[in-house]
């Protein structure tokens, strides 16, 4: 790890194997005689003693230790003789040395000694701790039990964070390569930076020293990765605002929403979403009031948007319902909102009758194209309906201000980055690092152009240069690349279209986004797509659509030809209550059973949607289940009229039976009607 | 080390040796060792009271007058110069090499011999600290490795980039050198120097690597340890070839961690180099060997006839015969022995300057033993050699705790250019202590007060000069005639390494065929008895 090859720990020794078998023998013969003990609560000199001969050949049997603790407490439960006390501490302190001596890494003794220790019966000798501690950091440098215990002797002796600053830097001098000692530092920093010690109240004051300390390291051997870590942390300390704040909504500040008739019988939900620079929770009504006559009586819940059910989310939501009577009342509705009176919103919905003509029902009973005629594609004779670009960006002034001290310390870190990879041009690190502060400068102060086609020949450095890890730099590159075409009307006015038979949504006017052919492999830069109705991804080499949970408003969505290996990957667009035309063709979905990139998919046995009288009713049918649980659970939780699977390994003729009975709302299937 | 009157002389019996040799500088006893290894049967005298010759620590008042008498060794020693009649007291703790400033690398084939004979049993090392240079009139640490080049404060960013580089170039080429590999050249295998470059200047070399001259200077002078100015083009005296310079970096690098209590690439001998002669002495002596000290040679024997040797005739009076003798380099063969042949030797000046200082202060703190180079050109303008000084301390017991011996050394073709930059390095680097009250007096006088602040403040950064002493050691080669070999002088050099590869070729050239102190020539009781036919 950290670019040092790990020694082989084979034995080939006669010998050596020899006591190995003496070993496990004796290790056989005391386990049991230990869990006997155990079980019946003996705590004898003789019963403890066996304990520690057992660990000192084995310290990683925590059975053993859990005993010890017991037998620790039971038998000093009626003492009070301060010396008895000392002394069986010092014995089980003992012990354990003797342990770690044997395995310097061994959780169970560690532990051990921590528990003793927590217990604070008498004074720790904090002098032998440390002591102990300098000798095993001088054998092993890196050891990250020794760290680990360092933090707590620390935190338990109260020593102060400035100090234990000073011992990483000692160790750093030593060794610039000790990650471990790098990452100490780090954390070290960050605390004291949050509580704002004294002599760290500023974060401008220190940052730039501390970048200045890493760079020494960075430019001796930009090859060694311990640096780079503790600079990626101090980037994260300059690009990271203190506070979060709201960067976009929907609707949009000022706006006026149409609303066309369409599906008047119905009961319709507005959603209205809050985008934030980071995660946050607690957003509810008692950080976020709506005023306006339409909501009056109803109750508003708010809600965060994850596909993995945190409570913590950039993405939050709520629904105002549009009732019947509403219709009635042909006055335009305002609504105002405003975040813990921060952010303040204003926009109005207007509820248009206009019907459209020559349709029949909601529009989708035809099958939907996703192929758009040049002729539309040339959106700036129409631009004034086009209301949504530019609006997306919220600014404050505090964060404005704090964004400038920032803008200084990146400013200097590009430069002497720059330097770095005038000396060092093969250096990965170096470049992502670079495409990394260039990403945080634009992030505060648009580079324009010039920064994408930096940033984008950077990334395609990378993939060239580190084929071990390009998937990474193709998902930040495919980050980089929507962050482009969003970035500017000029730039998304080229992904977009009208469509003109624009029936599929009840919010005008309809516009299709095109990012097809653009090789991404990550979706990002939700927040200013909040609005977007009908969106083609196709032909690119997404693996996962995690972040598309945001698109409320999304009713068409066009994955064909990507790289999606299952049902599960897809979990975000069970969110996406208003989605109805979903086009997956020519994926991979069924080529691999479980996206294990999601770790927290929902299983059969989860009941946030009720799925047992579809599962019955397919079983009947004579069709594994179990083998298409995953899109059964998908499929149930969405409202979809057209669906396209083809092109899947997943594709066959039981699993078509089972999407239609999973789906009734379902008018076509693979581009041919449902019967 | 007593100096008893040498009246009665010890009777030598037998008679007649496989060798005998004269003299017990560091070659000689390295040959007596060799050839007692070897099993021939060794005569080995000295007309010293002590043992190492040329090659030995005598203290201070012992040194003076070995270099200053012109019984010892007429011509060899010459222009001493002290600065002041007094020594330091207790002037007989002072142990004053003769070789110095002089060094070992951990890597070094001294090293290995030393293991090797077991003569590592006699001696005890201890590392140098610190590596300085003198560079635009400061003092700067050397970074001669990953970690030293991150904690470097002198260097920029950009430079600290630039030597890193250069490292990683010179250690994947070291690494495939030594894995000898011809056959697997791919590209994860690293970069290897194409063979035109290791032909080519090596000053040439690194500008092709577009070090910048600060950079070029540290690895020519500090780390590659060249002698002469490399800038010079063709009028360079000695031009180091990268292949040189990669070799000496490889022996560097390779010396860094040899040893686990080794701090850098350096040691240095417990009580001096003259222990290293001793220590062999003690191998040919547990392999049999017969010393005796205090025993000239008066006569060389030669065959009536063939007017070849035969044998030599000692002080005591007594004709002893061997087929092979080796001398001291202060011998004067008889010119009528047959022609000599010289051992090639890389050295070209003929002359080597030394200084000694004794002081009260480190150059550095936190630093007892410093290696410190000033590259040519560093001292002044027309400095066309590199000084290299050594500041040892009581730790390796050659000087009084609170005290540090400084030794300097350039190579010379001019005996008072020598010293001249050797006087100019010990004004760089101390406070004179023994200038007369009247000159400062003057000085100020002419130059005006505005000198004064400066010297002042210098006055508390530099250590006071106690006691200095300069003087210049000729460079005599070694030769050979098929029976009678001479030992080359100490050279110009850092280390021992040509003084052991000459040696190397004489005792080839004495016993074709013999392999020189062979892997595990060091006999197995070694630790139980050490003692045990100890030369003393």
């Amino acid at each position: 790890m950290h670019g040092r090859p790990r020694k082989s720990t084979m034995q080939e020794d006669p010998i050596a194997a020899a006591a190995l078998a003496a070993k496990s023998a004796r290790l056989r013969e005391l386990l049991p005689q230990l869990l006997h003990f155990h079980h019946n609560r003996i705590y004898t000199k003789e019963a403890v003693s066996v304990s520690s001969e057992l660990l000192k050949i084995n310290p990683e049997m925590y059975t053993g230790w859990n005993y010890r603790k017991l037998a620790f407490q039971h038998n000093l439960k009626e003492v009070s003789d301060t010396d008895t006390i000392k002394s069986a501490v010092e014995d089980e302190l003992r012990m354990v040395q003797v342990a770690l001596e044997i395995n310097t890494k061994s959780y169970g003794a560690w532990y051990h000694r921590k528990w003793i220790l927590g217990q604070k019966l008498v004074p720790a000798n904090f002098d032998h701790e440390f002591r102990l501690l300098d000798k095993l950091l001088e054998g092993d440098a890196r050891n990250f039990h020794g760290w680990n215990y360092r933090r707590f002797i620390a935190r338990l002796k109260d020593v102060s964070e400035e100090e234990e600053l000073e011992f990483t830097w000692k160790k750093i001098k030593s060794d610039f390569s000790n990650y471990s000692a790098w990452h100490n530092r780090s954390v070290l920093l960050s605390k004291l930076l949050r509580k704002k010690a004294k002599g760290f109240q500023e974060e401008g004051n220190i940052v730039p020293g501390e970048f200045e300390k890493v760079r020494d390291a960075l430019f001796t051997d930009p090859s060694d990765q311990s640096g780079w870590f503790y600079h990626l942390c101090l980037l994260q300390q300059t690009s990271t605002p203190p506070k979060p704040y709201v960067v976009s909504s929907w609707p949009f500040d000022k706006s006026t929403i149409e609303i066309s008739s369409q599906f008047k019988e119905k009961c319709e939900k507005f959603p209205i979403i809050f985008c934030f620079n980071q995660k946050v929770d607690g957003v509810s009504l008692a950080t976020v009031t709506v005023n306006s006559k339409l909501v009056s009586g109803q109750h508003i819940t708010w809600k965060p948007l994850s596909a993995n059910n945190s409570r913590k989310s950039k993405i939050w939501l709520a629904f105002l319902e549009i009732f019947n009577e509403n219709y009635e009342n042909s006055e335009p509705l305002s609504v105002e909102i405003s975040v813990q009176n921060i952010v303040h919103l204003n926009f109005v919905i207007k509820l248009s009758y206009t019907d459209h003509q020559g349709k029949n029902g909601d529009g989708l009973e035809q099958l939907f194209s996703w192929d758009c005629p040049e002729k539309c594609r040339n959106l700036q004779e129409t631009s004034p309906d086009f209301v949504y670009f530019d609006r997306w960006r919220v600014s404050y002034e505090d964060v404005e201000e704090d964004a400038k001290c920032h803008l200084v310390t990146l400013s200097a870190e590009i430069k002497h980055i720059k330097e770095l990879l005038l000396e060092w041009d093969e250096s990965k690190f170096g470049k992502l690092t670079l495409a990394r502060l260039l990403g945080a400068q634009n992030s505060v102060k648009s580079g324009g152009r010039s920064y994408f086609e930096e940033t984008l020949k950077l990334y395609d450095d990378l993939i060239k240069l580190d084929a071990p890890h390009s998937n990474y730099y193709r998902e930040e590159r495919s980050l980089v690349l929507l962050d482009q075409l969003t970035s500017s009307k000029v730039s998304l006015v080229k992904c977009c279209n009208r469509c003109e038979n624009s029936s599929y949504s009840y919010i005008n006017p309809q516009l299709c986004i095109h990012f097809s052919g653009l090789n991404l492999s990550r979706v990002g830069f939700v927040g200013r797509l909040l609005w977007v109705q009908i969106l083609d991804l196709s032909h690119n080499n997404l693996t996962s659509i995690s972040g598309l949970e945001a698109l409320q408003l999304l009713v068409c969505l066009n994955l064909s030809h990507n790289q999606i290996m299952s049902f599960t990957a897809l979990e975000p667009i069970k969110c996406l209550q208003s989605l109805k035309v979903l086009d997956l063709s020519f994926n991979e979905i069924g080529s691999h059973p479980v996206d294990t990139t999601w770790y927290l998919c929902s299983s059969p046995l989860s009941n946030t949607c009720n799925v047992t009288e579809i599962m019955e009713e397919v079983a009947r049918e004579n069709i594994q289940i179990w083998d298409f649980w995953e899109a059964i659970l998908l499929l149930k939780s969405l409202q979809l009229v057209q669906l396209d699977l083809q092109g899947n390994p997943v594709t066959n003729e039981p699993f078509r039976v089972l999407v239609e009975k999973v789906n009734p709302s379902l008018k076509w299937l693979d581009g041919k009607p449902v019967s | 080390m007593a100096e008893i009157p040498t009246s009665d002389y010890p009777t030598i019996d037998p008679t007649s040796f496989d060798l005998i040799v004269s003299g017990t500088g560091l070659s000689a006893s390295l040959l007596a060792a060799a050839a007692s290894v070897a099993g021939k049967s060794v005569l080995h005298i000295d007309p010293n009271s002590f043992y190492g010759s040329h090659f030995s620590s005598l203290p201070l008042p012992s040194f003076l007058s070995y270099i200053s008498s012109a019984s010892s060794s007429p011509n060899l020693y010459s222009d001493v110069e002290t600065s002041s009649e007094s020594l330091p007291e207790p002037s007989r703790s002072f142990l004053v090499d003769l070789v110095g400033p002089r060094l070992l690398y951990c890597s070094d084939e001294t090293v290995d011999l030393l293991l090797r004979s077991g003569a590592s049993h006699h001696v005890e090392f201890k590392s140098v600290d610190s590596s300085l240079v003198y560079w635009d009139g400061k003092l700067c640490s050397v970074p001669d490795s990953r970690q030293a080049i991150f904690k470097d404060k002198s260097l920029g960013l950009a430079e600290k980039s630039q030597m890193m580089k250069f490292f990683k170039l010179v250690q994947s080429h070291i690494a495939l050198t030594r894995s000898g590999t011809t056959v697997e050249s791919g590209e994860e295998a690293g970069v290897m120097i194409p063979e035109e470059d290791l032909e080519m200047p090596f000053v040439e070399f690194l500008k092709k690597q577009r070090l910048p001259p600060k950079i070029r200077a540290l690895v020519l002078y500090a780390i590659a340890m060249a002698d002469y100015e490399q800038d010079n083009g063709d009028s360079c005296k000695m031009v180091v070839s990268t292949r040189e310079g990669i070799e000496t970096i490889s022996l560097y690098t390779s010396s860094i961690g040899r040893f686990a209590n080794a701090i850098g690439a350096f040691i240095y001998p417990m009580y001096g180099h003259g222990e290293l002669p001793q220590a062999f002495c003690r191998c040919a002596a547990v392999k049999g060997a017969l010393y005796v000290l205090r025993m000239p040679v008066i006569d060389i024997l030669t065959d009536m006839e063939s007017n070849k040797y035969i044998g030599v005739r000692l002080a005591s009076g007594q004709e002893i015969f061997s087929s092979q003798l080796v001398l001291d380099p202060s011998y004067e063969i008889p010119a009528s022995l047959s022609p000599r042949e010289n051992i090639v030797s890389s050295n070209l000046s003929s002359y080597v300057a030394r200084g000694v200082c004794i002081t009260n202060r480190s150059l550095e703190l936190n630093s007892a033993n410093i290696l410190l180079v000033f590259p040519p050109k560093s001292l002044h303008q027309e400095q066309l050699t590199a000084v290299r000084a050594l500041q040892i301390s009581a730790n390796v017991a050659v000087c009084p705790s609170g005290f540090f011996i400084v030794h300097l050394s350039t190579p010379c073709e001019d005996a008072a250019l020598g010293k001249e930059y050797i006087t100019s390095a010990m004004k760089a680097l101390f406070n004179s202590r023994e200038l007369p009250a009247e000159s400062v007096e003057a000085q100020t006088k002419e130059e005006g007060e505005s000198v004064e602040a400066p010297t002042q403040e210098e006055g508390e950064t530099k250590p006071t000069l106690l006691w200095s002493c300069a003087f210049v050691q000729e460079l005599r080669e070694a030769s050979y005639d098929g029976a009678a070999s001479i030992c080359p002088m100490p050279d110009a050099n850092l280390d021992f390494r040509n003084i052991l590869s000459t040696t190397r070729k004489l005792f080839q050239n004495m016993y074709p065929g013999e392999e020189f102190i062979p892997q595990n020539s060091a006999p197995d009781n070694i630790d139980d008895d050490a003692d045990e036919g100890s030369p003393e």
